[in-house]
């Protein structure tokens, strides 16, 4: 029900988002998402791909600094309300967000949103409770295909 | 031959800068006579000199000729400290007449003396810096280096007072103030540190006023490394013409060597100061022409007279006569330093005091660098530490804590804000050899 994230340190400047994303490919790992956090000095590049692992041995030998963190895959609603549905109840558990975005996908009327939570399990029961699911990465991948 | 040069009436040199056309002869005949002299005081009156000279089993007797100087005791900084506060003083206390200090912001300062003796000599090597950079009687000059325990404003003060010159002694600071004076008194010189100037001149564009438009048509420059380039800048931006002068308070104070109008090299006032370059590693007198580390004997000074000084900086002497035709020989303006000391708003500072903080933080000791810039004539200091595996987390607000953590331990430790960012690893480009921590970009 969790899936991995691949976060890397990226300096806020012009060209720096080109090389790790040129050495994925050049890998042959494909992207199913990715977001991008900015700083006025530093940015932090979240990916989600299907071989984390090839893409962290790749990163690594390239000398960027990356890691890894669990991430929850949010299914919901592409509608109006879909989303404030899903935080309505994440908000009335009292589950801290730590940041979150979206990943369209190709089902109709279907999005995903990638969630972190300072506790993921938790996070999941919450949803599990409210008929609310979570993707796990097998589902991804199908969502993607 | 340089009489007629030496007429001030003329508008030429003034008289006290005889001894920088003496002939070679007659100048190494002077150095000899003085070094012998005070080789002889300091043997007699400090300590710390005796005890080292006859560790050598030297006597001043050993000193027959120049050459022999090389086989002297170094002085290096510590010595001064270790020394606080009158430990070097070769005159009674009743025959000094001024104490100058270093600030001491690692510590106990350092404290140089003067007899009365000293502060003729100390105004006469002023005056003839003064001349090299074309001064005259008639010149209205404004005094921007500070007045107090630095020697920068008195040294400057009295030596052009000497020349003739009129002072307008306005320190440093307040510069709505000092535009006005520079425009209502109608100066024509005026000296400072290249960054307050540069400041100076944007302030004065902020006040509508242009230092073009006025008399000011000389700036004497010194107590801080600055570049060519930078000196494009001010000559085209105030209409002057820009001299770099060197000193430094264990040897005087500025006096001791300055530029000339060929502005290519600073003339060592070297009847008074005999300047070495030695291998810093080795200790080894290397020939004119070579690159080291710049060591200065005081010739004439009474107070506190200072043998084979390390000044850490690292210059070369020019062999070639000058076009100016004085035949006191030049050093190459400094550019750094053996010891990496960072001079940040007259405050010092090492990179191994930022490296203690960065291991304080974190444990591990990452690859930094530490970048120097002037904004606004104020020196800034940026640490650019790489991000470790250890230290990196996907959440902004971590990072930014990670920032602020390293940033304020380093600022705990030296005392001055810092900008601290944080890199990619390997971004900091690797040496072959010692690590480049510091890149100092204030002259550009």
């Amino acid at each position: 029900m969790k899936l991995q994230q691949l976060s890397l340190f990226l300096e806020n400047r012009p060209g720096r988002l080109d090389a790790p994303l040129e050495a994925i490919a050049a890998a042959g790992i494909n992207i199913l998402t990715l977001s991008l956090a900015d700083t006025a000095q530093f940015g932090i590049l979240r990916l989600i791909v299907r071989d984390w692992d090839k893409a962290r041995q790749v990163l690594d030998d390239g000398g960027w600094v990356a890691n890894l963190t669990e991430v929850v895959a949010v299914d919901v609603e592409d509608r109006p309300g879909g989303l404030a549905e899903v935080l309505k109840v994440l908000d009335q558990a009292g589950v801290n967000i730590e940041y979150m975005y979206a990943f369209s996908s190709y089902r109709p009327g279907k999005a995903i949103l990638i969630f972190r939570f300072e506790d993921p399990d938790q996070a999941i029961k919450v949803l599990l409770d409210q008929g609310i699911r979570a993707l796990d990465s097998d589902e991804l991948i199908h969502a993607d295909a | 031959m340089h009489n007629a040069l030496w007429n001030d009436d003329a508008g030429g040199f003034h008289p006290a800068s005889a001894p920088d056309f003496l002939p070679d002869k007659r100048l190494k005949e002077v150095q000899l006579r003085r070094l012998r002299a005070v080789i002889g005081r300091a043997y007699e009156h400090v300590e710390l000199f005796r005890t080292r000279m006859r560790e050598r089993k030297l006597t001043p007797e050993s000193i027959q000729g120049l050459a022999d100087i090389a086989r002297l005791p170094f002085m290096i900084k510590t010595d001064l400290r270790d020394t606080y506060p009158f430990g070097l003083f070769a005159s009674p206390m009743s025959d000094i007449v001024r104490l100058h200090a270093s600030s001491g912001t690692t510590g106990k300062p350092i404290v140089v003396a003067y007899t009365q003796e000293d502060l003729k000599v100390w105004a006469e090597v002023m005056t003839r810096t003064f001349a090299s950079c074309g001064l005259h009687r008639g010149d209205i000059l404004q005094n921007a280096f500070g007045y107090g325990l630095f020697t920068g404003g008195l040294g400057a003060h009295y030596g052009a007072e000497t020349l003739g010159a009129t002072v307008i002694p306005i320190s440093g600071g307040n510069t709505d103030r000092q535009i006005m004076v520079m425009r209502d008194f109608g100066v024509t010189a005026l000296c400072a540190t290249p960054s307050y100037f540069t400041y100076l001149i944007e302030r004065a564009a902020d006040l509508g006023a242009d230092l073009r438009d006025m008399p000011l048509k000389v700036g004497v420059f010194g107590a801080e490394p600055w570049s060519d380039a930078m000196r494009a800048r001010i000559e085209e931006a105030a209409g002057i013409k820009a001299y770099d002068i060197y000193g430094l308070s264990e040897i005087i104070g500025p006096g001791v060597a300055s530029e000339c109008e060929a502005q290519d090299g600073l003339h060592v006032f070297e009847d008074h100061f005999y300047p070495e370059i030695i291998d810093p590693e080795s200790g080894a007198v290397l020939p004119d022409g070579e690159e080291g580390e710049l060591v200065i004997t005081t010739l004439s000074k009474k107070a506190m007279p200072v043998i084979r000084y390390r000044t850490r900086d690292i210059t070369r002497i020019i062999p070639e006569p000058c076009s100016c035709g004085r035949s006191i020989r030049r050093i190459r303006r400094i550019g750094r330093r053996s010891d990496d000391m960072i001079i940040l708003r007259g405050v010092n500072v090492y990179p191994s005091q930022v490296e203690a903080a960065l291991l304080a933080v974190e444990g591990t000791l990452p690859h930094y660098q530490i970048i120097l810039t002037r904004e606004q004539g104020l020196d800034q200091m940026t640490v650019e530490v790489e991000v470790t595996p250890e230290v990196f987390s996907d959440e902004v607000r971590a990072m930014e804590e990670v920032r602020a953590r390293l940033g304020q331990a380093i600022e705990r430790i030296i005392g001055i804000r810092v900008t601290l960012r944080l890199v990619e690893p390997r971004s900091i480009e690797r040496s072959q050899g010692k690590a480049k921590r510091v890149i100092d970009r204030r002259g550009d």
